[in-house]
């Protein structure tokens, strides 16, 4: 397969889709193998939602109600590359998170924290012309999900990208440093250990803003080109 | 080098804030093409429907041309036509997007695919976004389709889309189970 034009994970970075520990998989995940698809054009092509329009406050997860979210202000920030370490310019990100108590503003959310009306959290950005992207918003409660007794989720951000390809479209979930609940998470542990650490983000003290937030920087790798592209 | 980030769930709660960006039309008026309506029915392994998964399109214009600069052949492009969609599954499991039927695109190794859309789907329980393709019932040149034939024959209707009503095509997607999807990796 070495003439796809996008490489191939290795076996030990994305979970296993039955991970029996979550107990959503085992209904849910595919148990035949897939069958591995040459790249053709449909595999090497993608949306770049280019003529997609943005606007400037939509990065800005504290200022899209009429007054400021509760909860501890973060900057979060990072680039967007490749695995050749290549800058993925102009790439769209896009998060969504629960609020500082832990609820998300969602109608399937029925943990008993309170909503906050100044908090909606979803966010979208383009990155620059280097693969970078930033967003200010809240620091995310964690919140109990059922999933076995006492099973807490480790707080953290959802984050969606495309890539240049199809082949590319990742959905991830970015987690905070030495988060004690890390340890106990299913959804986290379903990655391989080795490769689980590149979903916390690192505290970034040079990129806080003094007197006013914190920072944390979270770089988001997707799959690179193969050294030789196919032809045509 | 950096190294690949890993997958993990969109989980239940996306809705809502990806919400925006939802494309379920993806053809305004002027695009060229026989229109289609597609609608897309997500089960799980006990055949249940998934209310809260996420489908997403991807397909070439009607003339065969992808959106996208890595499609260097000189077919035209149709201005408004991206070939990206986007939409939630209903409390039926079903996605629905209006579209134009793609046109055929070539294989690497010489010939041409059938004509198809490449689909993405999401949901809580599913830690790695899963890939497959719809194909249309009764095309011609799903006979020589290179990835129809790498798929085992009694496999094979589980990509194809049923017509149901003039312009509508239908898929069932069965996450697992005894009528489990052909998935790609891809
Ligand atoms: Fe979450």
């Amino acid at each position: 397969m070495d003439k796809d034009l996008y490489r191939r994970p290795d076996g030990a970075t994305h979970p296993a889709n039955l991970s029996p520990e979550y107990k959503s998989t085992p209904g849910r995940a595919p148990r035949q193998p897939a069958i591995v698809l040459p790249h053709t054009l449909s595999e090497i092509t993608g949306p770049l939602l280019e003529t997609e329009r943005l606007d400037a406050l939509e990065n800005d997860l504290t200022r899209q109600r009429s007054g400021e979210p509760l909860g501890e202000r973060i900057v979060v920030h990072g680039r967007v590359l490749d695995e050749n370490g290549k800058a993925i310019p102009r790439a769209i990100v896009e998060i969504w998170q629960c609020n500082a108590a832990g609820r998300y503003h969602h109608p399937g959310d029925q943990h008993d924290a309170p909503l906050d009306p100044n908090f909606y959290g979803g966010g979208r950005v383009r990155a620059d012309g280097d693969g970078r992207y930033q967003f200010i918003t809240i620091k995310p409660g964690a919140y109990p999900w059922k999933n076995h007794h006492n099973a807490w989720r480790p707080a953290h951000i959802h984050f969606s990208l495309f890539g240049p390809a199809f082949a590319t479209r990742l959905i991830t979930q970015m987690y905070f440093p030495q988060d004690p609940l890390l340890a106990f998470d299913p959804i986290y542990n379903s990655v391989p250990a080795g490769a689980r650490e590149r979903l916390q983000a690192a505290f970034d003290m040079e990129s806080t803003r003094p007197e006013w937030a914190l920072a944390y920087r979270f770089d988001i790798v997707l799959r690179g080109r193969n050294a030789t592209p196919m032809e045509n | 080098m950096p190294q690949l980030t890993p997958s993990q769930t969109i989980g239940p709660f996306y809705w809502g804030t990806v919400v925006k960006a939802y494309r379920a039309d993806l053809a305004p008026p002027g695009v060229s093409g026989e229109r289609i309506e597609v609608a897309l029915v997500l089960h799980d392994a006990q055949g249940a429907i998934v209310p809260d998964g996420l489908f997403e399109i991807w397909q070439a214009n009607s003339h065969g041309r992808y959106n996208h600069p890595d499609d260097r052949r000189n077919l035209p492009l149709d201005a408004g036509f991206e070939g990206y969609g986007r939409a939630s599954t209903d409390t039926d499991g079903c996605s629905r997007f209006a579209t134009v039927k793609p046109g055929r695109v070539p294989w690497p190794q010489g010939g041409m695919q059938a004509p198809h859309i490449n689909i993405s789907i999401f949901a809580r329980g599913l830690l790695n976004r899963v890939a497959t393709r719809l194909y249309f019932d009764g095309d011609p040149a799903n006979a020589e389709d290179p990835v129809l034939k790498m798929v085992d024959p009694a496999r094979r209707p589980t990509l194809l889309a049923r017509k149901d009503g003039k312009g509508a095509w239908r898929l069932p997607i069965h996450l697992g189970g005894a009528n489990e999807t052909v998935f790609f990796d891809i």
